[in-house]
């Protein structure tokens, strides 16, 4: 009897709460119910983006979709679902030609996730650039582990990034720690890609500075277009 | 057993992606409610950002020289932000079609039709 890989195991279960939840989102009639599965599906995505390593992902994942996007959304469910909204059923012959488009697609997408043998199974090594942060000396670029408080950073680096090579096991690393680094990327400097010898790849390691400053007027355009068009308008009196 | 003990790779994940991306399509095409063609829009951002959050886990690729790393990580930030931008607006939308039309049927906004 093999032991259970935990990672495979609640892998299973996100994925299969949420592709089943966003099934059940397309089946449903009724608006009030699509809207709650919705909210199950996208808890159980942000468990997978936790299963794959992006923890700041996975946090704002909860903090801004299903905490704020959803919960606007579920708003504006209750705001009209009045009656004969509830539930409004779809004529067949759409469902026969949703089905083939989507299926076709669906049968496409599958075909080719699995077409490249590199993405069947976890990473093949320990992955070196990941490796490589261990072992270096930037306190920033290292993963915290407070067993090394007493001694000097540099050294518990280096003992804990001398990997015996050919161990297949990614999983035993150590938690990611992407926080800092994004923080650091949005404002411009790229403290995740301090080792890259490369001068090619060097040249594009840009900041997210100027996404971060779009997307931030995006955001006030949009504040401020939206309460425009919710505005209590003036009821002509006759 | 022998189906939890094998590790999980890149290609399960783009399978959980593809399979929130077409429900979000068939979604977008189908539903009557306007409220449920929002909702399959966020569904298909949703499996874009787990295809972006996959591609770049370091756990996952054994490329490493060309892992995306911490663009993946960011893309799917904006891809967050802008979703729920887009969901205000849209809402703010189907709202006032409410107001002014004393229904949310999709089908029945035709009066611009030609």
């Amino acid at each position: 009897m093999e032991p259970i890989n935990w990672h495979t195991f609640f892998f299973l279960l996100f994925s299969l709460v949420a592709c089943a939840f966003a099934v059940a989102v397309l089946i449903s009639t009724n608006i009030v119910r699509m809207a709650f599965y919705l909210t199950l599906s996208l808890g159980a995505t942000s468990g997978l983006f936790f299963l794959a390593g992006a923890d700041f992902v996975g946090a704002m994942q909860l903090l801004i979709y299903v905490g704020g996007t959803l919960v606007l959304l579920i708003f504006g469910v209750m705001l009209t679902a009045q009656g004969p909204f509830i539930s409004m059923k779809t004529a067949g012959g759409e469902w026969v030609l949703a089905t083939i488009v989507g299926g076709a697609l669906l049968a496409l997408l599958l075909q080719t996730a699995f077409s490249v043998n590199d993405w069947h199974g976890p990473a093949a090594a320990t992955p070196s650039h990941f490796g490589a942060r261990e072992a270096s000396s930037d306190p920033l670029t290292q993963p915290f582990t407070p067993a090394t408080e007493t001694a000097s950073v540099r050294t518990a680096s280096v003992t804990r990034g001398a990997k015996p090579a050919g161990e297949p096991s990614p999983w035993s690393e150590e938690a990611p720690r992407t926080a800092t680094r994004l923080g650091m990327g949005l404002l411009g400097a790229r403290v995740d890609l301090l080792e890259q010898h490369d001068d090619t790849l060097r040249h594009g390691m840009s900041g997210y500075l100027l996404p971060f400053e779009i997307v931030s007027v995006h955001l006030l355009v949009v504040l401020v277009g939206a309460a425009y068009l919710a505005r209590a308008k003036r009821r002509a009196r006759n | 057993m022998n189906l939890l003990s094998q590790p999980v790779g890149l290609s399960h994940y783009l399978v959980v992606g593809a399979v929130l991306f077409v429900a979000g399509v068939a979604c977008m095409a189908t539903k009557r409610n306007a409220l449920g063609v929002l909702l399959g829009i966020e569904l298909v951002l949703n499996g874009a950002n787990v295809n972006f959050v996959a591609f770049s886990s370091s756990w996952l690729r054994s490329d490493s020289q060309f892992a995306m790393g911490l663009e993946g990580h960011l893309v799917a930030l904006f891809v967050i932000v802008l979703a729920a931008a887009e969901a205000a607006v849209a809402l703010a939308i189907t709202l006032n079609f409410y107001n002014n039309h004393a229904t949310i049927d999709v089908d029945r906004a035709d009066e611009l039709q030609g």
